[in-house]
């Protein structure tokens, strides 16, 4: 009854072209705006900052990244990790070796360093397909990961492998406090999001999309699959990258090797497929589900008031986890962003069923 | 030939590889022996675990991330119930286990998902993976468990007159090398003889056309998924009595990703010719390049048997994408 497009005419290219044609969309992502910049610092203790919200605006980030490569390009990766890896560590020595540079500039620069690392991982989608490459792409994140554990310069010849950084200085501005940090993440993951929305809907996008659904058609009609393909690879290495750079520098402050594991590639794909492939706004609930679940999880014993040890709530995480994604991909295989999209079309309906 | 140049150039590289540490005398013969035969004992059993991806993903076209943690599940059951029972009770039960398991995975994850693009099913094998560690260290324990195959684990000495020193060999690695061998050849005699193997053979040729003529799909599935499981019980017996039953053993499985995708998804043959090469070439690679690396370098220690394989995959798959022995695929618009 109220979410409908009557009488809201297009009558200027730009607004045929706008991202949110929809009135009622604009009055309510200006309200989520409001609520995310206004609210949420008020609200939000600072427990709540540090293991839920920060991470979860960082792994969007990365999230939307993959989703760049697997859902709009459809090449699969399971070595994004690694890119977040190189980002963090680009990072780390950017502002080690050349500390005079801005903070701003340096999440830059790592995130193009890691796209060229990803553009050379990206070489062999130009050759291999489907599973063949999810399982080349792994070569990335093993290589990486001994690459930082083992080359001492990445580390400046930390003994423990393991580095520090300071707090983020953005032109006298000290980002140390956990709603200091969230403001500034969040202005980041908005400023990315918007890039990656106009990207993804311009002719670029489009040329991902179809090599995605066909490449051998999409090549016919005049796709390079190579461009396509390899900047799809840079553009999500870059966004991963930057990811990485802020999973560093803001969430963690000091970390090993062994922080970008498999085990993170793995969730990022986890929270592209709850979320939904080639969906930005499923990446944002995908990482949210990612982030919010082993908290959850860990919570419940608890509230049950079941005395459980600290090993079998971690096993029946991994339990519980496994059988909840394999629940969605059968409850929802395209993804919450799919369910969201129903609960839109049927409040355009609403009160009538059709 | 020119079709085949890629395979040469990767037997040449290899071969070059191979040769070198002797040639040069990096190596004592008998020494280097030892290598190769390591490598090649731990080539066998990573052909076990890419022999289970390979079967399934030729059958039901599941690449199964699930595998490795099906070895690890196999692995604690067979471990837990030998505490209780003697081994020839402890491996038939934990056979059966897993078939139990081969039938709830297709009952639970692969029917509903059935006709859902493969990268949903892939994730789903995820899912499965992260359930099946789980659920096996609650049931099963999370500790270091061990299997007493009854074979005496001291090396034994051989070939002392032909090289200086001998040559250290494992018996337990040769017992593994001739049960992953007679496992084979039961395999390849299981599909090409009997009616059940010819069925498994059609439906992974083509799904449709063999449901078409009265394959029962669901009940095929259901026998794979059961193959494989007893694969990976065999596998990680094997791998657990050498290095006793632990989490770390599910990672087994990353080492044989490498594998299938170097020997091509849907070949036997290529699971385990690729196994060999795999650790062969990670063997030496560790044990000569390593050094050589961490030299240059001013490496923090080696360790580069943790992406040689990997490397050494995707290398060749830019050349022959479809891996050593899979099929060609002619893509139609």
């Amino acid at each position: 009854m109220f979410y409908r497009e009557n009488g809201q005419f297009k009558s200027t290219y730009a607004s045929d072209q706008q991202m949110l044609p929809i009135l009622q969309d604009r009055l309510f992502m200006a309200g989520v705006l409001v609520f995310a910049f206004g609210a949420v610092p008020l609200l939000a203790s600072d427990y709540l900052f540090l293991s839920l919200l920060i991470p979860f605006l960082i792994l969007t980030l990365a999230a939307i990244g993959l989703n760049l490569v697997v859902g709009y390009c459809g090449q699969i990766s399971l070595g994004h990790a690694a890119f977040m890896a190189v980002g963090a560590y680009a990072a780390y020595n950017l502002v080690l070796r050349v500390p005079q540079l801005n903070f701003l500039v340096v999440l830059v620069l790592a995130g193009l360093i890691a796209a060229a690392v990803g553009l050379v991982f990206g070489i062999p989608s130009l050759r291999i397909k489907g599973l063949y490459l999810g399982v080349a792409t792994l070569a990335a994140q093993f290589f990486m990961d001994w690459l930082f554990a083992r080359v001492k310069w990445f580390t400046n010849y930390a003994h423990s492998g393991s580095v520090q950084t300071a707090p983020v200085d953005l032109f006298g501005w000290i980002v140390d406090t956990p709603v200091e940090k969230y403001l500034f993440l969040l202005a980041v993951l908005i400023v990315f999001t918007l890039i990656a929305k106009n990207l993804v809907r311009s002719h670029i996008g489009r040329e991902w999309m179809a090599i995605r659904d066909m490449d051998v058609a999409a090549e016919v009609i005049g796709i390079r699959p190579v461009y396509a393909k390899l900047t799809a690879f840079a553009v999500s290495s870059f966004y991963v990258g930057v990811a990485g750079a802020l999973w560093g520098f803001v969430h963690l402050g000091s970390w090993e090797p062994l922080a970008f594991s498999l085990t993170l590639s793995l969730n990022l794909l986890f929270m592209i497929i709850i979320g939904g492939m080639g969906s930005l706004l499923g990446s944002y609930f995908g990482a949210a589900f990612i982030v919010a679940l082993p908290i959850l999880l860990n919570q419940v014993p608890a509230w049950l008031g079941v005395p459980i040890s600290t090993a079998m709530t971690s096993h029946l995480e991994f339990m519980i986890f496994g059988a909840l994604i394999v629940f969605f991909l059968i409850v929802e295989p395209h993804g919450l962003a799919r369910l969201w999209a129903i609960g839109k079309e049927k409040l355009r309906l609403w009160p009538f069923p059709h | 030939m020119k079709k085949n140049w890629p395979v040469l150039l990767l037997g040449a590289v290899l071969l070059i590889g191979l040769v070198l540490p002797l040639a040069t005398g990096a190596s004592a013969p008998g020494f280097y022996i030892e290598v190769l035969l390591g490598g090649l004992m731990a080539g066998v059993l990573y052909s076990l675990v890419a022999l289970g991806f390979a079967l399934i993903f030729k059958a039901s076209g599941v690449f199964n991330f699930a595998q490795g943690a099906m070895v690890l599940f196999a692995a604690l059951a067979v471990a837990r119930l030998g505490e209780q029972m003697p081994l020839w009770a402890a491996i038939p039960l934990g056979m059966a286990i897993m078939v139990a398991l081969a039938w709830l995975i297709e009952r639970l994850v692969l029917r509903p998902l059935v006709n859902q693009e493969a990268i949903a099913l892939f994730m789903a094998t995820l899912g499965v993976t992260f359930f099946l560690d789980g659920f096996g260290q609650t049931v099963w324990g999370s500790d270091i468990y061990s299997i007493e195959l009854g074979i005496a684990k001291e090396p034994v000495m051989v070939l002392q007159s032909v090289f200086q020193g001998g040559i250290l060999v494992n018996k337990e690695d040769f017992f593994a090398a001739v049960v992953a061998a007679a496992l084979v050849a039961g395999l390849a005699l299981f599909f090409q003889m009997t009616p059940t193997g010819r069925a498994l053979r059609a439906v992974a040729d083509d799904h449709q056309a063999a449901q078409s003529i009265g394959i029962p799909l669901n009940r095929m599935w259901v026998i794979v998924w059961s193959v494989a499981g007893i694969v990976a019980l065999v596998a990680g017996v094997i791998w657990g009595a050498k290095l006793g039953v632990q989490f770390s053993l599910s990672q087994v499985a990353l080492k044989a990703l490498p594998v299938v995708i170097l020997g091509g998804f849907t070949s036997i043959t290529g699971a385990i010719v690729g196994g060999l090469i795999i650790g062969v070439g990670e063997k030496m690679a560790e044990v000569f390049l390593g050094p050589i690396l961490v030299k240059a370098f001013d490496l923090a220690g080696g360790g580069i048997e943790n992406w040689f394989a990997y490397v050494l995959a995707l290398l060749f798959l830019l050349v022959r994408p479809e891996g050593l022995f899979g099929e060609k695929h002619i893509d139609r618009v």
